[in-house]
């Protein structure tokens, strides 16, 4: 069964985020980009599922060259193929776009494949948008925000997350499933899989080869501008006996937030 | 027209749904048009009638035996099929599970741009300009989408409900649903134990972190929870790293990101990418031993102290409160 995994790189989450006013952009300078968090339970999957049913793990992202770093993570963890499908455009938050590459790179390169994981959204752009995309675009089922897989022949068991209950989906595959914290514990990268990861040579697809028009290929979304959130004002602290404390606190959120 | 979709849970609609229309209804009344509703499922006719109370001027009932229990294929084809037919403006979404499973299929399938999860949205220029927190709230983008209809989603809790009286006509549509090979169904829904409330619906989160000292402890923040009337216990990062308490609990940006009327934080010094997912709280109060903590900066309320003394006289006071 050849599984695919859309991954993206994205900066870490103790990164502190800056602007760029003047190109509405994130300054990269200085950040540490990793595989997306959601993404690591993604390949994480996909190698237990072929390892219990055999098959093929091929790890995709869509990106820059500065994308094969952690294309180089997923081989080190154990995916047998990488690809990048390079695209020269930066962050364009626009799911629609990117669904759009990744469906058709999926139809002309892996027609064949049985199950496509991403991570549940790209810490970072936070869109939740494209592997339900890709889903429709595919006309394939999907499963979001999935904290438990059970995959069987032709079809597959989802246990997803919804606000306080977990819903269950029943797939046919071929299928989208999108990754959940708590899906699975990652594994380490082996120094035998990082070795080899970097002596591998990284297949290259462009853009261009998937014949896509120059209107699909168009962001949906025009940037207008970018800021830092408004920045809080440490307020009062108080310190002391807790009984006090306890008191003045709830008379606080009383009397003066009255939020309680 | 600005259509919003309106979400049901056992039967019942749902709040940040009521949220979304009354959005709806003040952008439509700022762009000259109208705001309507649309429920999918089966059995509506009753809550439809709820819904002209938040400014649906046109309520509009998607029934069918094979929408009674859902999958994102079949919705987001009767619902592109009933967009086809009234080419509205914009589409409206709550950002909610369901919200974000299906707002993107629907986007996909009319070939549009999606504004997912969206905490603004404002009238310019005759269309619509959407704000949105990326990196959990590090920053925010503004932006328009260049496609029609407008698809969007807004994030619950942070759009105020907006009741208006308003006479809505409740139309009965039929939309043919494509039979596809590869589906997707939903065939349960596992309850949590006790029903609790998500944080990210929730008015107030109480949330513990490392200074928790253990997952014992947590029933503390269930005992002030259950003093205050939808309230919902939070964690921290570590906390669910060192398996305290579920994942499902965490806020932060590996977690859910969240905007309550009040965000109590209990042992949690405040590491970046928890202040990301939850400074957008109206209110921020922090317990913590340590004085010099992150969480100190961000918090409205401090109280420097152990969050073992200071739980138990919290809850009397509370009690007191309540009478």
């Amino acid at each position: 069964m050849d599984i695919l995994v859309l991954v993206k790189r994205v900066p870490d989450t103790e990164s502190k985020i800056r602007i760029n006013q003047e190109t509405n952009s994130v300054v990269e300078e200085g950040l540490n980009f990793v595989l997306s968090p959601y993404d690591e339970y993604a390949v994480e999957e996909a190698l237990r599922i072929k390892g219990a049913k055999g098959g093929k793990v091929v790890a995709v992202t869509v990106g820059r060259d500065e994308s094969l770093v952690i294309l180089r993570k997923c081989l080190a963890m154990g995916a047998d193929e990488v690809v990048l499908i390079k695209d020269p455009l930066p962050e364009t938050y626009d799911g629609l776009r990117t669904a759009r590459i990744i469906a058709r790179f999926v139809q002309a390169k892996y027609p064949d494949a049985r199950l496509l994981l991403f991570g549940k959204q790209s810490v970072g752009a936070d869109n939740s948008q494209v592997p339900a995309m890709v889903a429709e675009f595919l006309g394939i089922g999907q499963a979001n925000v999935v904290v438990k897989l059970e995959v069987e022949g032709e079809t597959a068991t989802a246990l997803r997350e919804i606000e306080g209950a977990q819903e269950k989906v029943s797939l046919t595959l071929p299928a989208v499933v999108s990754a959940q914290k708590g899906l699975n514990e990652p594994r380490y990268e082996t120094l035998k899989g990082i070795m080899m990861a970097k002596k591998k040579e990284i297949p290259i697809v462009s853009i261009e080869e998937l014949g896509l028009k120059p209107d699909e290929l168009a962001p949906r979304v025009a940037i207008i501008r970018m800021d830092q959130p408004p920045a809080r004002q440490a307020g009062r602290v108080v310190t002391g006996i807790a009984e006090e404390t306890a008191r003045q606190l709830v008379e606080y959120l009383h009397t003066e937030a009255k939020i309680i | 027209m600005i259509l919003t979709y309106i979400e049901t849970r056992e039967k019942k609609i749902k709040k940040s749904s009521l949220e979304a229309l009354s959005e709806a209804r003040q952008k439509a009344a700022e762009l000259g048009t109208e705001a309507a509703a649309v429920l999918v499922g089966t059995g509506m006719e009753g809550l439809a009638t709820e819904l002209p109370s938040y400014g649906a001027s046109k309520v509009y009932l998607l029934e069918s035996a094979s929408l009674d229990r859902y999958s994102t294929q079949d919705y987001a084809a009767a619902l592109a099929g009933l967009v086809k037919k009234l080419s509205p403006a914009a589409v409206f979404f709550s950002a909610t599970a369901m919200g974000k499973d299906l707002a993107p299929r629907l986007a996909a399938r009319l070939g549009v741009g999606l504004a997912s999860d969206c905490t603004r949205v404002s009238v310019r220029d005759g269309g619509l300009e959407f704000t949105r927190p990326i990196f959990a709230g590090k920053a925010f983008l503004t932006f328009r989408l260049t496609s029609s209809p407008q698809v969007v989603s807004l994030r619950p809790n942070v759009f105020p409900l907006a009741p208006a009286a308003a006479a809505g006509e409740v139309i009965r549509e039929t939309v043919d649903i494509p039979i596809t090979a590869a589906r997707a169904e939903v065939t349960e829904v596992l309850q949590e134990s006790g029903g609790e409330i998500d944080v990210t619906e929730a008015d107030i989160v109480i949330s513990g972190g490392r200074g928790m000292k253990g997952p014992e402890n947590f029933g503390l923040l269930r005992e002030v929870s259950a003093l205050l009337p939808r309230s919902a216990v939070g964690a921290s990062r570590s906390a669910v790293d060192s398996g305290w308490i579920g994942h499902q609990h965490q806020v932060g940006q590996t977690g859910k990101t969240i905007s309550p009327n009040l965000y109590l934080a209990f042992g949690i010094s405040g590491a970046i990418q928890h202040l990301a997912g939850m400074s957008s709280s109206k209110v921020i109060v922090a317990v913590n031993k340590d004085p010099d903590a992150p969480i100190f900066k961000v918090a409205d309320f401090g109280v420097v102290g152990d969050l073992f003394q200071v739980i138990p006289p919290l809850k009397e006071e509370l009690k007191k409160l309540r009478g």
